[in-house]
């Protein structure tokens, strides 16, 4: 088979060396996977590919001919698009607008908005987003439906290379299989597709052929069909490990936190749970399904209309106005969006991560120990095996998966009693995420209360005592440990889409709105 | 990657990056000031003396102290317009205070810090309160304090004779009270901004502050403290100016929040936030104040004088670009 792109003897230095000597070849028509440890270097690769940055050594071939892109727009015109591990989409901009920005159809530079609506409301559909309308800024979106949006882009070019880094670490199944679909019809087409995800199971359904990367090396390259799952995580780390982790629920029956018909129209309607101490309450639901907004609301993030929130056994609510009032209770919130919401990017690592609590390392009047700060960034840099040259490196030099740590490791420093994990292992490689579902476990061992919304049902299913699942804005059911499975908690994350018809289908964040009651879960059905 | 070795040296290179990256991270500056005297001293007669560099020393200090507040409103990525106005109207305050009500010098002084922060309430406090950005606010002061300026003073200069003028003409082992006065503000600017929490907050609210919200944190009552703290500098500069000149001129501090931005800019401060050393401020303002007395003495023209000042400003900033593109890569 003739390669399209090879990439020979590729280096590339920061401060210390991050990729040494790769060879690297895409057949056409294949979908080859990338895999490796958080820092292995695979985002490094492919931004070389696709023009972002420039290697230290070694050449590049694409179709037979040198291949050296200056720039992304350069490597797009030779045909390579990329949808990059961070969200680069522009906030302030409609949803059309950033679908088509590199080619918004204009008559003498005026928008032709009509047309760009008409075709972005075409592409929202081939993608399973339907409720978005075109016409909406697209900060009003959560970060799974925004990266779905950059998947759209991407994929509506006819371009023969396209690679894409970590596209389902922010999607459930349901958008996993369309996003799979679509791969397979490019694949087919005779395109080629550079796929780097930490789900090692999707990379078995959906790649040809699987390079490892360790530490900057290459490890092999394989077909899918010749190397099982684990032999794949054994190349990855260098060494076997165990994956699974168990849950011994030990939640007491003291309660933490409890949510009395929270509502705040249209993102979620009469929402009302209780969160016991030493307990891993999940959250379970479709992209868009409100739970988010709904932590957000608990945070003091976003002021909710109406409900109550109780916190440990008091009969008296509590009203958190602001996050500042929340952590002051004892409640964090680690947020989705690291990049926005969660890091100081241009920081360094100690700074991030003292932020939450740096009276603990000033003295009264507030003069910074800064060999304190230090050695307590560096204790949690430790315990979460973040992956980085020194607490002062600055945080945007890090690997995705390890800002995620950071983020993390922010809110370890707080200490807070109750830890809302809104999707905290997105991007983790599968050796950390077990290190930090063990995080998670030693801390419901040590009585604090967890949510933890997620978009990975395995994940959820292995670690929680119980899962809530959201539909449509509200809480759909939860269920206990041992009631549930996986199709059980699909069917309750679709429930309010199916019995509420009524909704109008261009705006789904109006589904808060109508006025069904809570749905049992085991009278609706799939049909 | 992460073995004990490597943690351990990890601890090497820690938080004190020690005084040789604290002079590394100056040395440009220090380079760029000795160069320009260098320069004039070579190309005039008289630039090279004691008293001209007394001058020099004797009219920077309020740009100082001024420019010291400017840095932290920056870092936080607003930006304060009404410096100068502010500064008139601190004089205004002050002389009226002496001259017209009779108030002890000292109550007077403290009368215009007060006032200074007053308009640095008013800008923090309604630019947080209706989200206004401070580029607007500041804008409406610099109208609002001018005119209060004037109010206050009638539209005369006061003349108030001697009695704060000891301020200016003291001096401590031949160095002027005032110039010691903005050193001492830079230097506690700086220790301020690099190691306390205030610092660290105001560092991360110019960097990310929906960030530093969702940290727990209430940026608001941070944000109006800096204002006000630009308020009360510009006072404290308009107390020196005013015992200077032993008048309150209400036209005082007219465009000097121009002068106070760029000075501020040559020192490396960002106006997208978040980054801003006060010490680099001041080298900024000493730049500015040699460049401006070389050329003085060199002859030129005032119309040339500001279009030279223009160029360095705008080659300041891209040299600086360049630094940090190349401190970024080692
Ligand atoms: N601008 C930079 N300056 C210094 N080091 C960098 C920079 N960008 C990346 N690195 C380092 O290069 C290494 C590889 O990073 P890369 O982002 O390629 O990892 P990755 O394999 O994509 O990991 P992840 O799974 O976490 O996304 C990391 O150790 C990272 O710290
Ligand atoms: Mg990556």
């Amino acid at each position: 088979m003739d390669s399209l792109l090879s990439v020979s003897n590729i280096c590339k230095t920061y401060a210390v060396q991050v990729l040494s000597n790769v060879d690297f070849s895409l057949r056409r028509g294949e979908v080859h996977a990338l895999v490796g440890e958080n820092g292995a270097g695979k985002s490094t690769l492919v931004k070389i590919i696709s023009g972002l940055i420039r290697q230290s050594a070694g050449s590049m071939e694409l179709n037979g001919r040198p291949f050296a892109p200056g720039s992304r727009m350069d490597a797009e015109q030779c045909g390579i698009r990329t949808v990059l591990q961070e969200l680069n989409l522009i906030g302030n901009l409609t949803v059309a607008e950033n679908l088509f920005f590199t080619g918004i159809p204009n008559r003498f530079g005026l928008i032709r908005y009509h047309e760009l609506n008409k075709a972005a409301a075409v592409l929202l559909d081939r993608f399973g987003l339907t409720g978005v309308n075109p016409r909406m800024k697209v900060s009003a979106l959560g970060i799974g439906r925004q990266q779905l949006l950059e998947i759209a882009a991407a994929m509506s070019c006819e371009s023969p290379i396209l690679i894409m880094d970590e596209p389902t670490a922010a999607l459930m199944d349901p958008e996993v299989e369309l996003l799979f679909k679509h791969i397979k019809e490019k694949r087919d087409n005779g395109s080629s597709v550079i796929y780097i995800s930490h789900r090692i199971e999707e990379i078995k359904r959906i790649a040809d052929r699987i390079t490892i990367l360790r530490d900057g090396c290459i490890v092999g390259t394989y077909n899918a069909a010749d190397i099982g799952n684990d032999e794949i995580i054994n190349q990855m780390v260098g060494r076997s490990m165990d994956q699974v982790v168990e849950r011994r629920s030990q939640a007491s029956a003291r309660i933490a936190l409890k949510a009395k018909g929270l509502t705040r129209r249209p993102f979620f309607h009469d929402v009302s749970f209780e969160l016991r101490k030493g307990e891993i309450l999940g959250f379970a639901g479709l992209m868009g399904s409100g739970r988010t907004e709904t932590m957000r609301g608990i945070f003091g993030a976003d002021r909710f209309e109406s409900g109550e929130i109780y916190l440990d056994d008091s009969q008296q609510p509590v009203s958190i106005k602001s996050p500042r009032h929340a952590v002051r209770n004892g409640i964090a919130l680690l947020t989705e969006d690291r990049k926005e919401q969660g890091l100081f990017l241009p920081l360094s690592l100690r700074e991030n991560i003292t932020i939450t609590n740096i009276g603990a390392v000033a003295s009264r009047i507030g003069w910074i120990n800064h060999e304190h700060e230090h050695a307590e960034a560096d204790d949690w840099i430790g315990k979460l095996d973040l992956r980085c040259r020194s607490p002062e490196q600055k945080a945007v030099e890090l690997s995705g998966g390890n800002q995620q740590k950071l983020v993390i490791a922010k809110w370890m420093f707080r200490d807070c009693r109750i830890l809302i994990f809104d999707e905290p292992t997105r991007g983790i490689d599968v050796g950390a995420k077990v290190e930090i579902y063990k995080l998670l476990n030693n801390l419901s061992e040590r009585g604090k209360a967890i949510i933890m919304v997620s978009s990975e049902l395995n994940e959820l299913m292995a670690l929680c005592d119980r899962i809530a699942v959201m539909s449509a804005g509200k809480l759909a059911g939860v269920f206990d440990r041992g009631s549930w499975s996986q199709e059980i908690l699909m069917e309750a994350a679709f429930s309010e889409y199916l019995t509420g018809e009524r909704r109008n289908p261009q705006s789904p964040l109006d589904e808060g709105k109508d006025e069904t009651g809570p749905v049992n879960h085991e009278t609706s059905n799939l049909s | 990657m992460n073995n004990p070795e490597d943690r351990s040296k990890r601890k090497q290179g820690s938080a004190q990056g020690g005084l040789n990256a604290v002079l590394a991270d100056y040395a440009g500056m220090l380079v760029a000031v000795a160069a320009l005297i260098t320069l004039f001293s070579l190309t005039t007669e008289h630039f090279f003396s004691p008293e001209n560099f007394r001058t020099i020393a004797n009219q920077i200090p309020a740009a100082i102290i001024v420019a010291t507040g400017m840095t932290f409103v920056l870092i936080i990525a607003g930006i304060d317009l009404s410096v100068g106005s502010v500064l008139g109207f601190c004089g205004a305050v002050l002389g009226a205070a002496i001259v017209n009500w009779n108030v002890h010098p000292l109550l007077a002084v403290l009368l215009t810090c007060v006032a200074g922060m007053a308009c640095g309430v008013f800008n923090g406090w309604v630019s947080n309160k209706w989200s206004v950005p401070s580029f607007i606010v500041t804008l409406g002061m610099l109208e609002i304090a001018r005119g209060g300026a004037h109010l206050v003073t009638r539209s005369q200069t006061q003349y108030i004779g001697s009695a704060i003028g000891g301020l200016a003409d003291a001096s401590v082992a031949g160095i002027s009270l005032p110039f010691i006065i903005a050193l001492v503000i830079v230097a506690a600017g700086q220790l301020v901004l690099s190691r306390t929490v205030f610092g660290r907050y105001l560092i991360a609210i110019g960097t990310n502050e929906e960030a530093v919200r969702l940290s727990g944190i209430d940026p608001r009552p941070i944000k109006v403290l800096v204002f006000v703290i630009s308020g009360l500098l510009a006072a404290v500069a308009a107390v020196i100016d005013t015992s200077r000149y032993q008048s309150a001129n209400p036209n005082a501090g007219d465009g000097f929040e121009l002068q106070a931005i760029a000075a501020v800019v040559i020192g490396g401060t960002s106006l997208m936030g978040g980054r801003g050393p006060v010490v680099r401020s001041f080298f900024g303002v000493l730049i500015i104040a040699v460049l401006n007395a070389g050329l003085a003495s060199l002859g030129v023209k005032d119309e040339y004088k500001r279009l030279i000042t223009g160029l360095v400003i705008v080659a300041a900033v891209v040299l600086d670009q360049y630094r940090q593109r190349f401190t970024a890569k080692s």
